[in-house]
């Protein structure tokens, strides 16, 4: 497979690395091999705790000890075999010739130390000289300015905590390249940062990369960013990799049906109406000795074979390579037996259903104070005067970046948050209700009537409750059911319809996994049988397959029961997916909003137009203008004057900066706030 | 199948409710009358309180596991075997009773009457040290005085002399000659009792494994020395074996000997500091019980309303810590000690109004020292309170105090543990300090400080006498270093920043 012309910068020779005891090891990285070429970009796809990161750590020999160790393999860089390195030596390859940049920049900058120091810093280690400062300093800034920090020479003086998300990832990134490393390794860069950030950074990453040829190794769970910006990739599952391609024999044809289940598991406009292909079962525990191939139990193509014989690999005619018995006889890739067979659900509502929850000029500011007597010197404007319309059994998707108040704005909807003004109506079973202004008991008898379902699958649990109690907490407080015996069975219940055993009540929610706890915060709503749930990102910290199970689920309750969601996130395909009507939220307010079809298929506004262009997309047959924006969402402290957008605005006029622009109605309750529109 | 709401509560119930009922039977079977002091109740209190903890524990699986992990670690359960020596002396040092008084043949007489001064079981049990009062100061094994007195020679003479001590040494003929040897022949007696002691305990284990493990003797034994999940076991084994045996030598040589000599009033100093543990352990465990409810409930209500609750109690906690401790405790205990001395009349005895300031002193400290743990539990709540399932919790409308008790209380229970662990042995340190400021306990009352307190003058005496402080010195150091130990490893395990944060995900 090796390119004549191109040199072999990395080669990984059958690394394992074991965590835990001598009697049961943890293979949490089992004779993986690769290689990775001069100057190309070579990912490492997976998800969470297949051991990608691992791996990452393993080449830089960072492997935590005592826990973990490097059992055996080979690690070539260049001509040096890194595993014979000496701790002293390993620290000069570190940061000069192989560098790492991390997923949370949050965490990658120490905070007591301006970032211009903490370049120098790696620059002086380099060097191995004191060097004179103006020599250093020069350098520093010539690399901000590098990684696209705008007034480097200001900048360079700033602490972490005075740059945004996306300017401290730049930083990070600007040191891993002041060494000039001949590879650098990103695990996970931008999964903590908003789609139109995490597009610039990928940009920068590329151009760095153009100019100065250096290899890199990207690590992700995301397909999306795998098919715009890398040359090869491997696929790794439970610690082995088990499938090495191009990037071009993967998105046209990926070999094993753990890929294939990857990209069928990916929620987008065109399977609406289809449930989405779910993986059964889980990863396998890695201190498992594996007779066969590790996917087997969740693998639908698999026969006898697969069971009792660990596959070896096998090159496909066109050089893919793939661990799998489907291609003993190295045939190229079969399409018959991917054949997609899942069960089509009917989504279509119309927009005529009842309200059930209608929101008015809803604002949410909070008061910053200061000073002595706390008095009042400004505002957060989290949510700025927004109008939402629930209807039943339909899905209103907010979209926005991250700071622009989507998750204030579900919260205040269920006076989780005090409203500062505006109105939320509740209505259903002929009652109408204005909420904001109750209070108290009046407030708490109603609360069974609209639910919330959180990001984090481990903060929403209380650890130290069984599961089954806290499904009966809602029931008790809400009176839904009086007697023992009825609780008991409605739980049962509640665990039967969102697929979990009823076993799963004596249990606690540590023993579950992120997906499963998902599942529990859903039933938990549930038990109270609200009429709206506010899901606030439930699949984002979720695992692409794990994310379809929930997402099927989520539709097919709503197909069940009639709720209506009012989906909170920022992931453009689970609402092409899910959403009958979209909301895009910026700076707490809405610019568009509509019905999804139309939404997306014609963004009308600036904003969700670049928002749209930005999501990495897998179909590369798709042709599409993407637009990049420049900067970061404002502080919601001082909204900028005027349209909100007008500083990022690609299409910026004179009036923009002045006055913000009043609502113009496209029919179809399709509504976009843009002078743009006003004059044509 | 188990149901969700587990009666785990009903063995512990069987438990005190059984033991409550044999310490009413027993002084009747026995033809004493009980006496229950005031701290004796809340020792009562907190020895219930502990066993139905220990149910809840066992029951609960995120509360076992940490203490799983406690026992696992070597130097923690050697920690936990020498306190519970201490807790079990401090146990019997709490039944209390007196002895009826010798009827004089007045069989007609209806009424029984009662000895008045109150003892323990414990002192029951060291009778013989209680009782054999020297004159005054003597050395550890000493068979003499240590001061010159003027003797009369058998002749009508006078003479100065060390004399002899009453009971000290008393059976030697000659003990300068003999001490020594015999020393050693009764400490090898008493080693040789003690590991026959521990041979008979040793055996019962054994029997209870084999019979467990349905296995033989040798077997059980077999596991007992190579399992490595007996290793816990073994610790505890060996710490028993030092610990009985070391006890069983200084029994054998107390009934011949002073074995850490004898204080100004002849008092035996043994005696002295073993009665001092009840006194250190009431210091150090009912001050917690005290300033527990205050802790927790305003620390957890500042964090939780938030607003005017929290201005409110920060301004309250602010303040008491900003007064030096030391002067608010010296000017409580001064005033309860006057209001004590003016109503004589409100107390039966002696011990009882000791005792009541025993309790007074717990109160005084305890209100003193809530304010560490208020702030902490404060500052977890404002953590916890933005936690996802509390806000789940508020949107099913359930109510603020529900709130609490089910989800705010048992996620700060882990800091509530740390924190009483850590503070007993500063507390402990604290009575001995206080005692010899003169703020302390009565001075009637046994305790390491007074004990030190006593000691203090003598050390500029020459030749020095230096037992009594270095007992106490003894005592506490063991038993603050136990609960050191045992605090250090009670914080590894509880610490969630320590701890895996679960498994999956």
């Amino acid at each position: 497979m090796t390119d004549k012309h191109s040199e072999i910068l990395l080669q990984m020779e059958e690394l394992s690395t074991w965590f835990g005891g001598r009697e049961r090891p943890s293979r949490v990285v089992d004779k993986v091999s690769f290689s990775i070429r001069r100057g190309e970009t070579f990912a490492l796809l997976g998800e969470s705790g297949c051991g990608k990161s691992m791996t990452a750590l393993s080449l830089m020999q960072l492997v935590p000890t005592p826990a973990g160790r490097i059992v055996c393999g080979r690690v070539r860089l260049d001509k040096d075999d890194l595993l014979q390195f000496s701790e002293r030596q390993m620290r000069s390859v570190r940061g000069q010739r192989m560098a790492m940049i991390f997923q949370e920049p949050m965490t990658s900058l120490n905070p007591v130390l301006t970032i211009g120091e903490q370049i120098a810093e790696v620059l002086r280690a380099q060097a191995q000289t004191n060097g004179d400062r103006k020599k250093i300093q020069t350098e520093v800034i010539n690399t901000l300015a590098a990684v696209g920090i705008p007034d480097p020479a200001r900048r360079f003086k700033d602490y972490p905590h005075q740059l945004s998300g996306g300017m401290k990832q730049r930083v990070v990134i600007a040191m891993a390249l002041a060494a000039k490393p001949d590879l650098l390794i990103a695990d996970e860069p931008t999964t903590a940062l908003d789609v139109t950030i995490q597009a610039q950074v990928l940009d920068l990453l590329k151009d760095v990369q153009r100019q100065t040829g250096m290899a890199i190794l990207l690590i992700t769970h995301d397909l999306g960013i795998v098919a715009n910006r890398v040359d090869r990739l491997a696929v790794m599952y439970a610690g082995q990799i088990i499938e090495l391609a191009s990037r071009e024999q993967f998105f046209s044809a990926s070999a094993h049906p753990y890929s294939r289940k990857l990209f069928a598991a990916l929620p987008n406009m065109r399977k609406r109406d289809r449930q989405l292909e779910t993986i059964r079962g889980n990863v396998p525990p890695l201190d498992s000795v594996f007779q066969g191939c590790r996917f087997v139990e969740r693998c639908e193509q698999a026969y006898e074979v697969c069971h009792n014989t660990i596959p070896e690999w096998r090159r496909l005619s066109n050089g893919q390579q793939v661990r799998c018995h489907l291609y003993a006889d190295g045939s190229s890739v079969d399409e018959q037996c991917f054949a997609g067979k899942n069960k089509s659900i009917s989504t279509e509502t119309s927009s005529a259903m009842p309200l059930v929850m209608q929101a008015r000029d809803l604002r949410v500011h909070f008061p910053i104070r200061k000073g002595l007597f706390k008095r009042i010197a400004g505002y957060v404007y989290a949510v700025d005067g927004i109008d939402l319309d629930l209807h039943q059994g339909r899905t209103l998707a907010l979209v926005g970046e991250s700071g622009c108040g989507k998750t204030t704005a579900g919260k205040a909807l269920l006076q989780l948050i005090q409203a500062s003004a505006g109105s939320v109506h509740w209505s259903a079973q002929g009652q109408r209700q204005e909420l904001t202004a109750l209070k108290g008991k009046k407030l708490r008898r109603l609360r069974a009537h609209f639910q919330i379902i959180f990001q984090d699958p481990f903060s929403s649990l209380n650890p130290r409750m069984m599961v089954g109690e806290i499904l009966q907490e809602g029931m008790r407080a809400q009176h839904v059911v009086n007697t023992r015996e009825q609780r008991e069975t409605m739980i049962d219940e509640l665990l039967k319809q969102v697929g979990m055993p009823p076993e799963a009540k004596y249990r606690y929610p540590h023993e579950f996994s992120g997906g499963q706890r998902q599942r529990i915060s859903i039933a938990r709503a549930l038990a109270v049988k609200p009429d709206v749930i506010v899901c606030d990102e439930p699949t984002s910290a979720l695992d692409v397959s794990v994310q379809a199970q929930t997402l099927n689920l989520l539709k097919q309750l709503q197909l069940e029961l009639g709720i209506s969601y009012l989906f909170i996130t920022h992931n453009i395909s689970v609402v092409e997916y899910l959403a009958h009507d979209i909301a895009v939220m910026y700076l707490g307010r809405i610019v568009e909003k509509g019905p999804a079809e139309k939404l997306l298929n014609s963004p009308q506004h600036p904003y969700t137009q670049a928002l749209l262009s930005a999501v990495p997309v897998i179909d590369a047959d798709r042709d599409r203008k993407v637009i990049r924006l420049e900067g970061e969402l404002p502080s919601p402290i001082y909204p900028p004057q005027g349209c909100h957008f007008h500083p990022r605005c690609p299409q910026v006029m004179e009036m923009c900066k002045k006055t913000y622009p009043p609502v113009s109605i496209l029919g179809e309750g399709h509504e976009v706030r843009c002078h743009l529109l006003k004059q044509d | 199948m188990r149901a969700l709401t587990n009666k785990f509560w009903l063995p512990p119930l069987i438990l005190v409710i059984s033991l409550s009922l044999l310490l009413m039977l027993l002084p009747d079977l026995l033809g004493v009358k009980a006496v229950v002091l005031w701290t004796d109740r809340f020792i009562y209190l907190l020895m219930a309180a502990l066993i139905f903890l220990v149910a809840y524990i066992r029951h609960k699986p995120h509360l076992r596991q940490p203490w799983r992990q406690i026992v696992n670690n070597r130097r923690a359960l050697i920690a936990i075997v020498v306190l519970c020596a201490y807790v079990c002396i401090g146990l019997l040092d709490s039944i209390h009773y007196r002895q009826p008084l010798p009827s004089h043949g007045k069989t007609d007489q209806v009424e029984k009457l009662y000895s008045v001064e109150v003892f323990s079981v414990f002192d029951a049990a060291l009778s013989h040290l209680r009782e054999r009062i020297e004159k005054t100061y003597s050395e550890p094994f000493a068979y003499q005085l240590y001061a010159k007195e003027t003797l009369d020679a058998p002749d009508g003479s006078q003479y100065r002399a060390f004399p002899r001590l009453k009971y000290g040494a008393a059976h030697l003929s000659n003990p300068a000659e003999q001490r020594g040897k015999d020393i050693l022949l009764k400490a090898l007696s008493g080693a040789a009792q003690g590991l026959l002691i521990f041979s008979v305990i040793f055996l019962c284990l054994l029997i209870y494994l084999a019979r467990r493990q349905s296995s033989s003797l040798m077997q059980s034994w077999r596991w007992y020395r190579q399992s490595a999940s007996a290793m816990g076991l073994r610790v505890v084994m060996i710490t028993l074996a030092i610990l009985i045996i070391g006890a069983a030598i200084i029994w054998k040589l107390s009934f011949f000997y002073h074995v850490f000599g004898t204080d100004k009033v002849g008092q035996d100093v043994l005696y002295l500091g073993l009665k001092s543990i009840r006194t250190g352990l009431v210091i150090g465990t009912l001050t917690t019980l005290i300033m527990l409810p205050f802790a927790i409930l305003l620390g957890i209500m500042a964090g939780y309303f938030r607003g005017w609750v929290d201005d409110l109690i920060q301004y309250i906690y602010t303040t008491l810590s900003s007064v030096p401790g030391v002067l608010l405790i010296a000017a409580a205990v001064l005033s309860i000690q006057v209001y004590m001395a003016n109503h004589p009349e409100l107390f039966e005895s002696v011990s009882d109004q000791a005792d009541m300031k025993l309790l007074a002193l717990c109160v005084v400290l305890g209100i003193t020292s809530w304010t560490g743990l208020c702030r902490l539990l404060r500052g977890e709540t404002l953590k916890l309170r933005e936690m996802d399932y509390i806000q789940a919790a508020t949107a099913f409308g359930v109510g603020h105090f529900t709130i609490i008790g089910r989800h705010l209380l048992p996620n700060v229970l882990h800091i509530v543990l740390i924190m009483v662990v850590l503070d007993f042995s500063g507390l402990v340190l604290a009575e001995a300090v206080l005692s010899y400021v003169g703020v302390g306990v009565d001075p009637s009352t046994i305790s390491w400080g007074n004990m030190i307190n006593g000691a203090r003058l003598e050390l500029a005496r020459e030749p020095m006498v230096w037992w009594s402080l270095v007992a106490a010195f003894v005592f506490m150091f063991t038993l603050v270093l136990a609960a050191n130990l045992f605090s250090d490893a009670v914080r590894d395990a509880f610490d969630p920043r320590l701890t895996m944060r679960g498994q999956g995900g």
